[in-house]
């Protein structure tokens, strides 16, 4: 029992959830308790967007050093467009163009797996090359005038359900599915197999080159799903709503207590550095910083919870 | 006679950038002179020296993400302070190699991922940045501008500025016991610890080394842009890294190469030319750029296992 809990206190993730809650109360003494129901329906709504990119680039993270994937904010861009564009503020639509958008993130996935196996491209180059090639995509299809969402797609990811942001809800669904996928079933096993070494998954008779390719198309799928619903919830795809997630997919990821060489993963952390970099954020909003030094300070913190967490999680 | 590898890791990419540039003389011949080398290549110079500065970072297996958020940090304080008080530019360019050292020496104690040190460090660059120019502005320094817009007989000065830049730092890195030892950092950190070097040391004194080529990096861009703001080189993050990939350097292991990175650095540059020449779209131009990353990539696997056939047989 005693060894049980001593388990759990070791979890890196408890780290990232501590920060979380210290910000928070920092933030409503501020404000004296006034707005705080606002306040974490924002960040659960804001933290969900970051928490299902996370999830994918935590996938890909998982699958060992070098493995990364670049090109989610421009799959997020793409996809917000085109399926905008498709549904054309019909309700009717509103399946259609998700059906669009997760084929947009196999094909992506299936593309950066191709370079990075066919060229040996370094992934990191691989979707990076690749997220220009989508980002051209992207701004010939953005041509012209910025479309609506369907109303009904628009009402439901900007409303409510018993208090509790219905994105939220979504982010949480999807958590969940990762973490069962993760935690639960064969494939989980085999990308923390590889992650952990390579070689020896190969050797064991992983097929190793089918679960990377699952793994980089799992993360366009979320990256795809997560732009849909940016579009839908900010009124219209934007060529730059991508842009901040590609930073943050990898900072919520490792803030959250994922090792970065690979082989270790974990999804409750991802929620928890998703809120605290959101918190962050707002808390030094409240109060009166100019963007200057919210930045300083965004990334001091930043720096100061991976120097605190970091000694724990890796036990090299 | 017989070619080392370190030769052949040259030869693709420059085999690469002699390609480009053809097809660019051969779509506009007129580019074949003076004044058209110096515009294709002047705004390698900076870029080749933040590739460089990144090459040093990867030298050490670790990655630098705060690369193009420092170069303009650089750039601006160039721009202000260096212009209108070189002591008080001096002492900050001086304080940032320092803290560049600092970051060095606090992901090898911690152990930490170099990822998210310098992802934290990028916001606390353009911090400063948006401090010091919140709008575009300021002015370079006339020494600067100078350096770089100087005229040298016979060879454009974006030519003589990235041949000096790849000698140096190839002298510095493959030839000096100091870049032995920043490699070997990379290639096997346990027995550079087990023949009684300080591995804390040579590691802060590459960051220190990597934030000095920066430095260098933000002073050539003001010097050829005139002035600054605080978003002038985000790009420089993924170019640099591009660039350092394209001249045959690898993520681990201490390979690495500065006049491959160089020679990466013009390449991508010209890939830009390249393309205007080409009249292509602007929609189409980043998508462009990313193919003709891919292309090249795929030439170097081409030749690669042609190598690899002739040692078989």
């Amino acid at each position: 029992m005693n060894a049980a809990r001593r388990h759990l206190f070791s979890r890196p993730w408890i780290w990232s959830f501590a920060a979380t809650i210290i910000v928070w109360i920092v933030t409503v003494l501020f404000t004296g308790g006034a707005s705080s129901l606002d306040l974490s329906q924002a960040a659960l709504t804001f933290a969900a967007f970051s928490v299902i990119v996370g999830i994918g680039q935590m996938f890909v993270i998982t699958l060992g050093p070098g493995n990364i994937d670049l090109s989610v904010p421009a799959t997020m861009t793409l996809s917000g467009t085109l399926a905008l564009k498709l549904m054309d503020v019909q309700d009717g639509m509103i399946i259609v163009g998700l059906l669009l958008s997760i084929l947009l993130g196999f094909a992506v996935g299936i593309g950066n797996y191709v370079l990075i196996k066919l060229l040996r491209i370094p992934p990191i180059i691989a979707t990076l090359s690749m997220s220009f090639i989508i980002q051209s995509t992207a701004i010939w299809a953005n041509r012209g005038l910025r479309i609506k969402p369907p109303d009904m797609l628009a009402d439901f990811t900007t409303s409510n359900l018993f208090g509790i942001p219905n994105i939220a809800i979504v982010a949480l669904i999807l958590s969940a599915l990762a973490w069962v996928l993760l935690e639960k079933t064969i494939y989980g096993r085999w990308i923390s197999a590889i992650g952990q070494s390579t070689f020896a998954a190969r050797m064991t008779g992983i097929p190793v080159d089918g679960t990377r390719l699952v793994t980089y198309i799992l993360c366009a799928v979320l990256a795809s799903i997560c732009g849909y619903l940016l579009a839908s919830f900010s009124g219209g795809a934007a060529l730059n709503m991508g842009s901040e997630y590609l930073l943050m997919s990898i900072a919520v990821v490792v803030i959250g207590g994922t090792a970065v060489a690979g082989g270790n993963s974990n999804i409750p952390g991802i929620w928890g550095a998703s809120l605290f970099m959101f918190l962050v954020v707002s808390m030094l909003n409240t109060y009166g910083f100019g963007a200057g030094f919210r930045l300083i300070l965004t990334g001091l913190i930043i720096i100061a919870v991976i120097f605190v967490a970091g000694g724990r999680q890796s036990n090299r | 006679m017989k070619i080392s590898s370190g030769t052949i890791r040259l030869l693709i990419p420059a085999a690469s950038l002699i390609l480009l540039l053809a097809a660019v003389f051969y779509m506009q011949p007129r580019a074949m002179s003076y004044t058209g080398l110096n515009l294709l290549f002047n705004l390698a110079v900076p870029i080749a020296l933040a590739t460089v500065a990144q090459m040093l970072i990867m030298a050490v297996n670790d990655l630098d993400l705060s690369m193009g958020t420092f170069v303009s940090f650089c750039a601006c304080v160039t721009a202000t302070f260096l212009q209108s008080s070189p002591a008080v530019g001096v002492l900050i360019f001086l304080s940032a190699i320092a803290a560049y050292a600092a970051i060095g020496v606090v992901i090898h104690l911690r152990e930490l991922p170099s990822i998210v040190v310098t992802l934290g460090m990028s916001f606390v660059w353009g911090g400063l940045a948006v401090l010091m120019l919140p709008s575009p502005g300021g002015e370079a320094p006339g020494w600067a501008r100078w350096l770089m817009t100087s005229r040298p007989p016979f060879v454009p000065m974006a030519i003589v500025a990235s041949v000096v830049i790849a000698l140096a730092t190839h002298f510095l890195i493959m030839r000096s016991s100091a870049g032995v030892l920043i490699r070997g950092v990379g290639g096997n950190v346990r027995s550079v610890e087990r023949a009684g070097w300080s591995v804390i040391r040579i590691r802060a004194g590459t960051y220190a080394l990597a934030g000095f080529f920066a430095v260098l990096s933000g002073i050539a861009l003001v010097g050829l842009t005139t002035s600054a703001d605080a978003n002038i080189a985000l790009r420089y993050t993924l170019l640099s890294i591009a660039g350092v990939i394209l001249g045959g350097g690898e993520f681990v292991g201490g390979k690495v190469s500065p006049i491959g990175a160089v020679i990466g650095a013009l390449t991508l540059t010209l890939a830009g030319s390249f393309l205007s020449f080409m009249r292509i779209s602007p929609d189409w131009q980043i998508g462009a750029q990313g193919a003709i990353l891919i292309v090249v990539l795929a030439l170097r696997l081409f030749l690669n296992r042609l190598e690899k056939r002739e040692k078989s047989r």
